[in-house]
């Protein structure tokens, strides 16, 4: 059979995503009273080796927008040329319109949802932000395509860990520095229990002025002197 | 080694509860706003009901992008209905509608329960109950998702419906009167909320009659 004419779900040495190569664990955003605030530590896990410690996992995307990616860091990248090709695109109409938050999420909604469909995920838990004309966004969609909007959202471990703790802290009104206190207050109990997350991270900014800011990568502070981090078996006896 | 790898399903399992009556002369269409993955809770404020046309209303659970894929493309369905015939579907038209639609993806189907309630071209109540595929039946109420198998034995002791079996067939729109039929949902998700982790944080309500459509919220339990 000529391959240009069949479908490419018919030919079978055509390669698709069956699972994550190198992945990024947790990422968390929430509201805050200017705009959005999203928090991701920086490790590249290859199964359960940390391979790479580095790993940018959060971008602003266009003029109002800014994505953070849990998941297949590859994908993630390959993932962030569709968006550049899109806005670059959008640009050139040159109509003084541009792409805000909600076109963005609903743009990456469709591509996660396409890519299930054809049963080839993009091996990602994406979450985006962004502030226009006065409306903060804060989504998240992941590789099948189930997507929804809140005023803070977590995936992978964040959502077991954080959600629980964003639930009982976060406000509408949230000043920047205790939105990043709480951010780092959810990171640091990720670092704790999350085997995957690293001590080096993010925290990014985006508000309706001042655009996008990404910090330098800094740690947290961290105390291993509990109790129960020395010795976690004390008490509890077992059954047998 | 058993497990090398994580892997994936193309399907997920986003919980929630669909509920519609019919009466003579409204429509009660009501679905809780939890959206779930397991154990987690994912979002406690989704709206699984969306307004397909003037007289008619649709509420589903399942997979929550296939959902939103079938709803975004009824939408699309209907807006080229209105460019064509410049005018709003009818219920039983868009009842027909989502059947196709359904049964088009048979082989690789949208992961979707859906109640499709409204107003029929008398002005009188109806709803749809529809499976996964397709199949779909004209009844005077009826609940899908999550919540169902709680709600629907406790809707039949309620309204006992006329047999489909009986000839000449009987009308299927239930006696109660508006504001009866509205406490009667809320009764029935306060009741599916304790048993159905996958049912709760708020419940939303839309009744469709000539009047009009309106809204109206009951928060439900949170845990």
């Amino acid at each position: 059979m000529d391959p240009k004419n069949t479908s490419p779900l018919l030919v079978d040495d055509i390669q698709r995503t069956q699972y994550p190569y190198v992945t990024g664990t947790s990422v968390i955003g929430i509201k805050y009273k200017d705009g959005i605030l999203i928090a991701a530590d920086m490790g590249g896990s290859y199964g359960s080796t940390l391979r790479y410690k580095s790993v940018e996992r959060l971008k602003g995307i266009g003029k109002h927008s800014l994505l953070g990616a849990s998941g297949e860091i590859s994908d993630f990248q390959e993932l962030l040329r569709y968006l550049d090709d899109l806005i670059l695109y959008d640009n050139m109409w040159d109509d003084g319109n541009s792409f805000g938050p909600k076109e963005v999420h609903n743009y990456l909604t469709r591509v996660m949802y396409n890519r299930r469909n054809k049963f080839n995920p993009l091996w990602n838990s994406l979450v985006l932000g962004g502030v226009k004309n006065g409306q903060k966004y804060l989504g998240t969609v992941n590789m099948i395509g189930v997507h929804y909007q809140d005023n803070h959202v977590a995936t992978g471990f964040g959502n077991h860990l954080a959600v629980p703790i964003l639930r009982d802290e976060w406000k509408e009104d949230l000043s920047f520095e205790d939105g990043v206190r709480l951010l780092e207050k959810c990171m640091r109990v990720l670092l704790y229990r999350d085997r995957s997350a690293v001590n080096k991270l993010q925290i990014a900014k985006i508000t309706e002025e001042g655009g996008v800011t990404i910090s330098p990568p800094y740690s947290l502070k961290t105390y291993w002197e509990f109790a129960a981090f020395k010795n976690p078996t004390a008490g509890a006896e077992g059954s047998w | 080694m058993t497990k090398e790898h994580a892997n994936w399903s193309p399907y997920d399992f986003n919980g929630g509860t669909c509920v519609a009556v019919a009466g003579a002369d409204y429509c009660v269409i009501a679905a809780d706003t939890r959206m779930s993955t397991g154990y987690n809770i994912l979002t406690r404020d989704y709206s699984k009901i969306c307004k397909l046309a003037e007289k008619s209303v649709l509420a589903s659970s399942g997979f929550q992008a296939d959902v939103r894929a079938l709803q975004k493309h009824l939408d699309a369905r209907h807006l080229i209905y209105q460019h064509q015939h410049n005018k709003q579907m009818s219920c039983p038209a868009m009842a027909q509608l989502l059947s196709n639609t359904l049964y088009y993806k048979r082989f690789f189907p949208y992961y979707a329960f859906n109640v499709l309630g409204g107003l029929d071209n008398e002005g009188k109540g109806c709803v749809f109950t529809y499976d996964a595929v397709g199949s779909y039946e004209k009844v005077g109420y009826s609940s899908q998702g999550s919540g169902a198998k709680l709600i629907m034995p406790f809707l039949d002791n309620q309204l006992k419906s006329p047999s489909p079996l009986l000839i000449p067939a009987q009308d299927a729109v239930t006696p109660l009167s508006e504001s009866e039929a509205i406490d009667l949902v809320r009764t029935a998700f306060a009741s599916a909320t304790e048993r159905d982790i996958y049912t709760g944080d708020k419940l939303e309500i839309l009744v469709l009659n000539k009047e009009g459509l309106r809204r109206e919220y009951m928060e439900l339990r949170l845990d």
